[in-house]
């Protein structure tokens, strides 16, 4: 890699060769709209001051960034650093790019909210953005995933958003996402898709970065203020990678900063129940854009497995894929297992639940504190905590076999959910 | 104006060798509007669609347009859908289509096109799959999530084995858009009627007049209308300005509810044969 190229400012509707738009014919006129109306809302300072207004006053930004010395100990010398986006109203960083797209769609006139979501969080956002401006709202969630997710579904519905189950396919993420698109090509007179992560057709890359960017800008000022210099690493989970994109923006320049991507891994790659989109993917065009996607030898989508249902989706937004062909990030599996040993450790030795997407970043800065072992000393890690973990209270629970029925039958339990345990604090 | 008319004849001379073109032609000729009818690949099982497709076309289908069962169809509703999700669930191969299309090719003669959502295209490469096609002896393929402005390698790989391209033109779409589009197809030009998915409508939006004006304005020799278009009616007021109408859902339902006869009976009513 040349070190005078730049990553930062790419665009859309292209990154190198992923990206574009590959959609009906009858929303090309919304997405020019978006488009149009996004471009010029990010040179008018009267949209920069709304939006930045809503972010400190309405969702708490800045986040705090707080170390974790405790959870860092048992991995070794490395200090890691934790984003806290969990501590934004609604529990996930989710919520910057909402406000920034109910702004855009009040722009351009538009009344009514849909949106697709997977645990949950970006439906609770989208939910409270359109509360929050007198707003409809429906929201597309997978069958399986509003079960998988309870809580969040009367989250929503509190709100005053319509919640409808989708029962095709998969039932998941990916799902929602089609049943979204669907009410769109009917709506779109009246109605925003605010899609909640870097994939889709152009400007949705590139505008939900935009949001998002505020997340690594913040931590970059953060970590030189509280040590004195850059990371050494940043981790951040990737599903369709709104988040990592959010907090990988500002070190893409640093080249001083390695990235990490840790998508989810399921039962393990080789058992085919996983959601490693880069890992295991190979490049398709799905949702509008083109990426990296699981799919099978005709193209068919291959549904995609993992613990947490926010990352459970079979392909990952374009930038990702390309900064993957490019090598400034590095992208890895984490399985359910080492993914939900990180969960624990956070709960026990900082106090703090994490969301179990977030988890997934959270293995990965363990994983890379022990690879580094003594040479870790001095180095730094910041990981992107995404969200909270109450939604992924009940699967936790389940998981570390502490709901009632359980704890007085654990040998009905099958083997393979069976917690890693043994961290020391 | 000069660029309209550059549009026309290139389309003009497309004609004597696009199948579907010389289909929509000839029924041009008989002075009605031609009748294209959707059935989806495999469905109910590779024979009982070969069977289907044959009785369409025997009861008065000019072009036969076999959909692609696919994992994410953005564009279809719920009886699609549903009879495109049996299919696959039965473990349908993508080897099936070009069987199916050479079946029907022999039997009718008819000009048989393809429905796919274009990852199909992509994983199997533009060139191959046009190759294969070409060689089950179809005439082209509708591609209902690709626009032009991504279309450089599946119009090189049409141009190369002579297929017809068929993109669609929305009433959304802007007059610098419909202009494209018409010069991108070969074929006919594909006028969504209305703004949603596939499935059957008790009336006929008046947003299709307005598609096949502004793509005949932008040069298009045929334009044909579908989404929503379910009765003998319909066929009849889009037939008073379409150069074709399209016909899937009603057909799809036949064939759930009464098999291939079904397909026949109601193709004949369509056709306006019964």
């Amino acid at each position: 890699m040349s070190t005078d190229t730049s990553y930062r400012w790419a665009e859309g509707p292209y990154f190198g060769d992923y990206g574009g738009r590959w959609m009906p014919e009858s929303l090309v006129a919304a997405l020019d709209e978006v488009e149009d109306t996004f471009g010029k809302a990010t040179r008018d300072p009267e949209f920069i001051e709304e939006f930045q207004r809503l972010c400190k006053d309405y969702s708490g930004r800045p986040s705090l960034l707080t170390e974790a010395p405790r959870f860092a100990a048992a991995s070794g010398p490395a200090r890691i650093f934790l984003k806290r986006e969990d501590l934004n109203h609604t529990g996930s960083h989710k919520i910057n790019n909402v406000l920034g797209q109910a702004l855009i769609a009040r722009r351009m006139g538009k009344t009514r909210l849909i949106a697709e979501t997977g645990a949950g969080q970006h439906g609770v956002a989208t939910a409270t953005a359109a509360a929050l401006m007198g707003m409809d709202c429906v929201i597309y969630m997978g069958a399986e995933d509003t079960r998988r997710q309870a809580l969040n579904v009367a989250r929503m519905r509190l709100l005053g958003a319509e919640v409808v189950p989708v029962e095709h396919g998969s039932q998941t993420l990916k799902d929602a996402i089609n049943e979204a698109l669907r009410d769109w090509v009917a709506t779109v007179e009246n109605t925003h898709y605010v899609l909640g992560t870097v994939a889709g057709p152009h400007p949705f890359p590139a505008m939900v970065r935009y949001f998002h960017q505020v997340i690594g800008e913040e931590a970059r000022e953060q970590i030189l203020e509280q040590t004195g210099r850059l990371p050494d690493a940043v981790a951040a989970c990737v599903g369709g990678g709104s988040n990592a994109i959010g907090i990988f923006h500002a070190f893409l320049d640093d080249s001083s900063v390695a990235l990490y991507g840790y998508e989810a891994g399921g039962d393990g790659l080789e058992t085919g129940r996983h959601a490693s989109a880069i890992t295991l993917g190979r490049s398709g065009v799905l949702h509008g854009a083109r990426s990296y996607l699981m799919q099978d030898e005709d193209g068919q989508t291959v549904d995609s497995h993992s613990i947490s249902a926010g990352l459970d989706y079979p392909s990952v937004g374009p930038e990702h894929a390309y900064l993957a062909d490019t090598g400034r990030v590095s992208y890895e599996p984490v399985t359910d297992a080492e993914c939900m040993a990180a969960f624990e450790r956070l709960c026990r030795t900082e106090g703090i639940i994490p969301a179990i997407e977030s988890a997934h970043a959270l293995a990965g800065a363990l994983r890379l504190s022990v690879a580094w072992g003594a040479d870790g000393e001095g180095r730094i890690i910041i990981v992107s905590l995404s969200g909270r973990g109450d939604k992924d209270v009940a699967t936790a629970a389940e998981w570390f076999q502490m709901l009632p029925g359980q704890e007085e039958a654990p040998d009905e339990t099958e083997p393979g959910a069976a917690p890693e345990t043994g961290v020391q604090a | 104006m000069s660029g309209n008319s550059t549009v026309g004849r290139a389309q003009d001379d497309s004609a004597a060798q696009s199948l579907s073109a010389r289909a929509i032609e000839a029924a041009r000729a008989q002075g009605r509007s031609a009748f294209i009818g959707y059935l989806p690949a495999g469905y109910p099982d590779k024979q009982g669609s070969i069977d289907a497709a044959i009785a369409l076309i025997e009861n008065g289908a000019d072009v036969l347009e076999i959909g692609i069962p696919y994992s994410d169809p953005v564009m279809d509703g719920p009886v699609i859908q549903a009879a495109t999700t049996e299919v696959l669930q039965r473990g349908f191969r993508i080897d099936e289509v070009f069987e199916i299309v050479e079946a029907v090719t022999q039997a009718t003669g008819a000009a048989v096109l393809v429905m796919t959502y274009y990852n199909i295209i992509d994983r199997m490469g533009a060139e191959e799959f046009a190759r294969r096609l070409a060689a089950a002896g179809g005439a082209g393929a509708i591609t209902p999530d690709l626009i032009p402005d991504e279309a450089a390698a599946w119009h090189a790989a049409t141009e190369k084995y002579g297929l017809d391209r068929v993109f669609l033109s929305a009433p959304t779409s802007s007059p610098e858009r419909v202009e494209s589009i018409v010069r991108a197809c070969r074929g006919f030009v594909y006028g969504v009627s209305l703004m949603g998915v596939t499935g059957a409508r008790t009336e006929v939006s008046d947003a299709a007049r307005r598609v096949v004006d502004a793509a005949h304005q932008a040069g298009a020799q045929r334009v044909c209308v579908g989404l929503g278009v379910s009765t003998r009616e319909h066929v009849r007021q889009i037939g008073e300005y379409a150069d074709g109408v399209i016909v899937g859902t009603a057909l799809v339902a036949a064939l759930r509810d009464g098999g291939p006869e079904a397909v026949g009976a109601l193709a004949a009513e369509l056709s306006g044969r019964a």
